[in-house]
């Protein structure tokens, strides 16, 4: 116990520090935060635009679907604040550079994970919090304890879920530095399919987009219990509650794999 | 015998091909991840449909080749940006190339074309295939139709490459290039049809998009392909695309010029 709380207080000193720097250049972040704003729009207009079209899309009203996009980017965003520079891991290894973290008294991942805090992404929080107040502002959710705890519980495990993936998936780097992009295809297409109601995709892409890949966890059946929504392809009712335990599953496949790629990490020779 | 400056310029654009191929993994992995948005993205838009019969000129099928269509050309005509420009500025390597015998622009656009061949046939093909042969994607069966889509795509990459150019040369005005970078992608990507086809917008929205060069990136080729802009109007498309190409160019030589003459490299 004593060495996790070792761990948290290092990492609140190391993100400090990193959050100091960034704000040093007021304007920089200022203009950045925006960008990552109207990013997180981007897809949000394609869906305002699809409702211009029809007045339901796969059995969903926009509300609804507003809901299942809000929670999703929400859960994007703060995933990508605390991991997304993930991404630029598989440069360490392509120079070879991860061997300094190996020799560091502490987890290889832990060190990548506070190398890195770009602030500016909480942009995409924020226009993922808009749409939130838009769609409850525009639902009747029949509000009761239960419901209020879900809609406070599905941020953190969503974000576990959605991190898990990308540890996951970014380890493709050790074995390939070239094939990194297709982690891409889970993390921000698993961010592109969970906007949507997954009972409009096909079978095998929701098999394995959605459930192999947990996807539908993080909004899809959470916000069908908020909703009071029968689902649409007749799946058993507790796995609406079961986004928790998934998410613990993941962490332990997310950490079993980032063992096996570091135990397979070859160092770039010379 | 080609004159000596056209030799220059392809062999730039052979090494803007090569440079590209030597990653043969990076280009598997990268149309893997085109494919699998191909799929989620066919879903959602195939979902419209399920009341109605078209939206504009696109039909279930039309849409099931726009998507595929989309994934194939969002690396020939670069929508996630590039800022390799900017950079050199904000380092002053740009300096070195103001001493070569080409003009920087020119250069980067012979290079442009290199990379644009490179991707058309290994990020191009891969995700219109699937598309073909899993959900009946349609391939145009009018060899003029071919011709007219591929005068399109060419001139597509033009534009683009001419706005890349533009966001890039602000680099010279400000240190700042992050923010311009993103404002452009964010405009382009919806702008230009990418994401849901400009005939979806409501008709103030997509006059908004038809007054821009957005469309003239992606939607242009796109509707021609699918057949959404047949005949006459097609010649009418491509000499926008060619006017947006030819304006944007010369606003980038004239903002290049500008530029250099205020440009300071650091240290020496």
């Amino acid at each position: 116990m004593a060495e996790l709380s070792d761990l948290l207080a290092l990492y609140r000193r190391l993100i400090a520090a990193r959050l100091r720097a960034q704000l040093q250049y007021r304007t920089s972040f200022a203009l950045d935060s925006t960008g990552m704003l109207l990013i997180s729009f981007i897809d949000f207009l394609a869906i305002l635009v699809i409702f211009a079209n029809v007045p339901q899309l796969a059995g969903w009203t926009l509300p609804e679907v507003a809901l299942l996009f809000a929670i999703t980017g929400l859960t994007f965003a703060f995933t990508d604040l605390a991991i997304g520079h993930l991404d630029l891991f598989p440069q360490l290894i392509r120079d070879g550079n991860f061997d300094l973290l190996l020799i560091r008294p502490r987890g290889t991942l832990f060190q990548l994970l506070t190398a890195d805090f770009q602030v500016r992404r909480l942009g995409k929080a924020i226009g993922a919090l808009a749409v939130l107040a838009y769609a409850l502002a525009n639902l009747r959710i029949d509000w009761d304890p239960g419901r209020i705890a879900m809609l406070l519980f599905i941020v953190p495990s969503g974000v576990v879920i959605f991190a898990s993936i990308w540890v996951a998936t970014i380890c493709i780097a050790f074995w390939s530095v070239d094939a990194r992009e297709v982690s891409n295809a889970f993390t921000y297409g698993g961010q592109f399919l969970g906007q949507f109601p997954i009972n409009l995709y096909d079978r095998w892409l929701r098999r394995f987009l959605a459930y192999v890949v947990p996807i539908a966890f993080v909004a899809y059946f959470p916000a069908l219990y908020i909703l009071d929504k029968p689902d649409p392809i007749g799946l058993p009712e507790w796995l609406r509650f079961a986004s928790p335990l998934v998410a613990v599953a993941a962490t332990f496949v997310a950490s079993a794999v980032w063992r096996i790629g570091v135990r397979h990490y070859q160092s770039a020779g010379g | 015998m080609l004159p000596l400056s056209l030799r220059t310029d392809l062999e730039i654009a052979r090494r803007g091909y090569q440079r590209y191929a030597a990653y043969p993994l990076a280009t598997a992995a990268g149309a893997f991840t085109n494919i699998i948005f191909g799929l989620m993205r066919g879903s959602v838009l195939l979902a419209l449909f399920a009341d109605r019969q078209r939206i504009g000129a696109y039909d279930a099928a039309a849409t099931i080749t726009y998507v595929w269509l989309t994934q194939g050309l969002l690396n020939i005509v670069a929508i996630w940006g590039w800022q390799e420009l900017a950079l050199r500025v904000r380092t002053g390597d740009i300096a070195t190339d103001l001493i070569r015998p080409i003009h920087p622009i020119r250069a980067l656009l012979a290079a442009e074309y290199g990379r644009a061949t490179y991707q058309l046939v290994f990020r191009g093909i891969p995700p219109v295939a699937v598309g073909v042969v899993a959900f009946h994607a349609a391939l145009p069966s009018d060899a003029l139709v071919w011709l007219a889509f591929f005068a399109s795509l060419v001139l597509a990459v033009a534009v683009s490459f001419a706005f890349r150019m533009l966001y890039n040369l602000a680099a010279f005005w400000t240190t700042d290039t992050r923010g311009t970078m993103i404002l452009a992608l964010v405009v382009m990507t919806v702008f230009s049809g990418f994401t849901i086809p400009i005939q979806f917008f409501p008709p103030w929205l997509a006059a908004i998009a038809y007054a821009t060069p957005f469309p003239a990136m992606v939607q242009t080729p796109v509707d021609i392909f699918v057949g959404a802009t047949a005949g006459p109007p097609v010649l009418v498309a491509l000499a926008g695309q060619l006017a947006w190409a030819l304006a944007m160019l010369a606003a980038s030589y004239g903002l290049f010029a500008l530029g250099t003459r205020r440009l300071v490299v650091q240290g020496g």
